[in-house]
């Protein structure tokens, strides 16, 4: 069975697949997923909501190894799923991939890539959006380094 | 706002129950506490009962009028409510029917909580937990509670200097404290190889650092201070009640180590109470991973932020020690029939109050604490109670 009807999933399409968040025009804080006003300025940052397509690049600040996963999910154990602080500030929760499991560590440097995400055994339904990887593993030096450097 | 007090409690047994169904446990769990109250149906304004999920769990919903009926209350006709909020529905029950009193509006109140969770498979409680979580921004990427908890483990480890085996005594010293509770879904106690040896979950978590998924019921009478001593020689009142929450994610909190709503409500209930944390002679944590024993502990200001780990490791929360914490053996121990362990907590903490705890009695018990989470800290509620 899956987590939802397909709808729910198919409707956060844009920001699943192009890491689309939004800016705060009064304090100039960021958002990921998009918010209808911001937190902080709430009144104030009415109409001064922007959006804004992040890099994809960040760093590691925590993460683990699932053993354990829902049902959708079975086909994938054991995977990492880690919290990555974007260079433009939200965090966002989301799998590691093209990494060896011996070689995650906190701090590391990651870059978005375009994934499969699940698939509901039920449905059959494939549902895609974004996961992370390694800077080093991007193939040339040029990627490398902007991914690095932030 | 009327003073309120616990005047009855009943439990049933935590475990694997495949010969109980839901109704048994929830009316078993709640004549127990009517019993020991002794007031009779016709008293009862009101009841309330928490539940996370019996929709996913057992295809049911409308838990609140199934909970009056099964208790063969439905001639009377008394309102009774399911709250949700997560592993935290039942202490969020508790406040309901608290406050209700509080009020003015009701005198004698039933709460109840109540899980059934193993009539779904390991996978598909494993999904159902992570509704707990943001499920379109954690869960859909593959999130589980027990990886949002893993990833709060690691960080605090990264952060703090927290061990591996810091995380393995909080499991040990609760398995030492459920082996003398006879409700608890695992008597026996555990070592250290076990934990270290045991398979993993979600790194840095393994087996012995999760809660169990289980079966069971718990239910308290609430009444009136006023009229609680008509009924009982021992009423122990509830001094607070504080609630608070939290973004749904665990990404999107200020801190990934500290669950600011534990913070928030045990300010709060530690101000309605009139005391500070140096007054709580136990208490009841949500150990749903021994991580969250060691957030708890800091975050309810009993230790610095940090110095969680080191505190398991000096003993201080041991039965012995000079803040026992989970007497009860905790979630990871007793067991964690999700919705029914906001109302379990309480149900011990009024056990050591009344002294009537047995081989698990903290001498000269006066003030207890429980501290019940919804998900990975979006919900947390804290109540205190004092023997009167
Ligand atoms: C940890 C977990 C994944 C284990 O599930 P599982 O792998 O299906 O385990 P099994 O049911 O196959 O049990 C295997 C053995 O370990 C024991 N066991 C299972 N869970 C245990 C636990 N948490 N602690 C101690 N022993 C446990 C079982 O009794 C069984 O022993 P036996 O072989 O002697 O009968 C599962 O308990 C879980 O998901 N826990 C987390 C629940 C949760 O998230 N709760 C909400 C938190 S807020
Ligand atoms: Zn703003």
């Amino acid at each position: 069975m899956g987590c939802g009807g397909v709808a729910r999933f198919w409707r956060e399409i844009p920001q699943r697949y192009n890491l689309i968040g939004n800016i705060c025009g009064s304090c100039n804080k960021t958002f990921f997923p998009p918010k209808e006003a911001c937190p902080y300025c709430r009144r104030k940052s009415m109409g001064k909501m922007q959006d804004i397509k992040f890099s994809g690049k960040g760093e590691i600040i925590t993460y683990t190894i699932i053993h354990s996963a829902s049902e959708n999910f079975q086909k994938q154990v054991p995977y990492i799923m880690a919290i990555i602080k974007l260079n433009e500030g939200p965090k966002i929760t989301a799998q590691i991939v093209d990494c060896d499991i011996e070689n995650i560590k906190i701090g590391m440097k990651v870059d978005s890539t375009f994934r499969k995400i699940q698939e509901d055994g039920y449905t059959g339904a494939i549902y895609y959006g974004y996961k992370f990887r390694p800077c080093n593993v991007l193939v040339t030096n040029n990627e490398k380094e902007k991914c690095e450097t932030k | 706002m009327r003073d309120v007090a616990v005047i009855g409690v009943g439990l049933t047994k935590f475990g694997e129950l495949w010969d109980k169904s839901f109704r048994h446990l929830i009316t078993e769990a709640g004549s127990k506490a009517i019993f020991d109250s002794g007031i009779g149906g016709l008293e009862i304004d009101a009841m309330y009962v928490g539940s996370m999920s019996s929709g996913r769990f057992i295809g049911q919903e409308h838990i609140g009028a199934l909970v009056a009926d099964a208790s063969g209350f439905s001639h009377l006709n008394i309102p009774s409510t399911r709250v949700e909020g997560a592993c935290a529905s039942g202490g969020l029950a508790v406040r309901e029917g608290y406050l209700s009193i509080a009020s003015g509006l009701n005198d004698i109140v039933v709460v109840g909580g109540i899980e059934k969770m193993n009539d779904v498979g390991g996978n598909a409680a494993t999904e159902t937990l992570a509704t707990a979580l943001d499920q379109e921004w954690e869960a859909f990427f593959g999130a589980t509670l027990s990886g949002v908890y893993a990833m709060i483990a690691n960080r605090h480890m990264y952060e703090y200097g927290t061990t591996r085996e810091n995380l393995a005594q909080v499991a040990i010293k609760n398995h030492a404290n459920g082996a003398l509770n006879p409700f608890a879904q695992y008597q026996r106690e555990i070592k250290m190889e076990h934990v270290l040896n045991a398979a993993t979950v979600a790194y840095p978590l393994g087996l012995f650092d999760c809660s169990p998924v289980t079966d069971g019921a718990a239910a308290l009478v609430l009444c009136s201070l006023e009229k609680a001593k008509k009924f009982t020689e021992k009423p122990v009142k509830i001094i607070a009640s504080g609630q608070a929450s939290d973004s749904l994610a665990l990404h999107e909190r200020r801190d990934i180590c500290t669950l600011d709503s534990t913070v928030i409500a045990a300010k709060k209930a530690y101000k309605q109470a009139n005391i500070t944390h140096k007054d709580i002679d136990l208490a009841e944590v949500h150990d749903c991973f021994t991580i969250a024993e060691i957030c708890a502990i800091e975050d309810l200001g009993f230790v610095k932020k940090g110095e969680g780990g080191k505190a398991v490791e000096e003993n201080i929360t041991t039965l012995n020690g000079s803040l026992p914490v989970n007497t009860s053996g905790g979630l990871k121990s007793k067991g964690h029939p999700v919705g029914a362990t906001g109302v379990a907590q309480i149900v011990e903490i009024v056990k050591q109050l009344r002294g009537e705890a047995d081989k698990r009695q903290v001498k000269d018990a006066e003030i207890g604490l429980a501290h019940n989470v919804g998900g990975s800290g979006a919900t947390c509620i804290v109540h205190i109670l004092e023997a009167i």
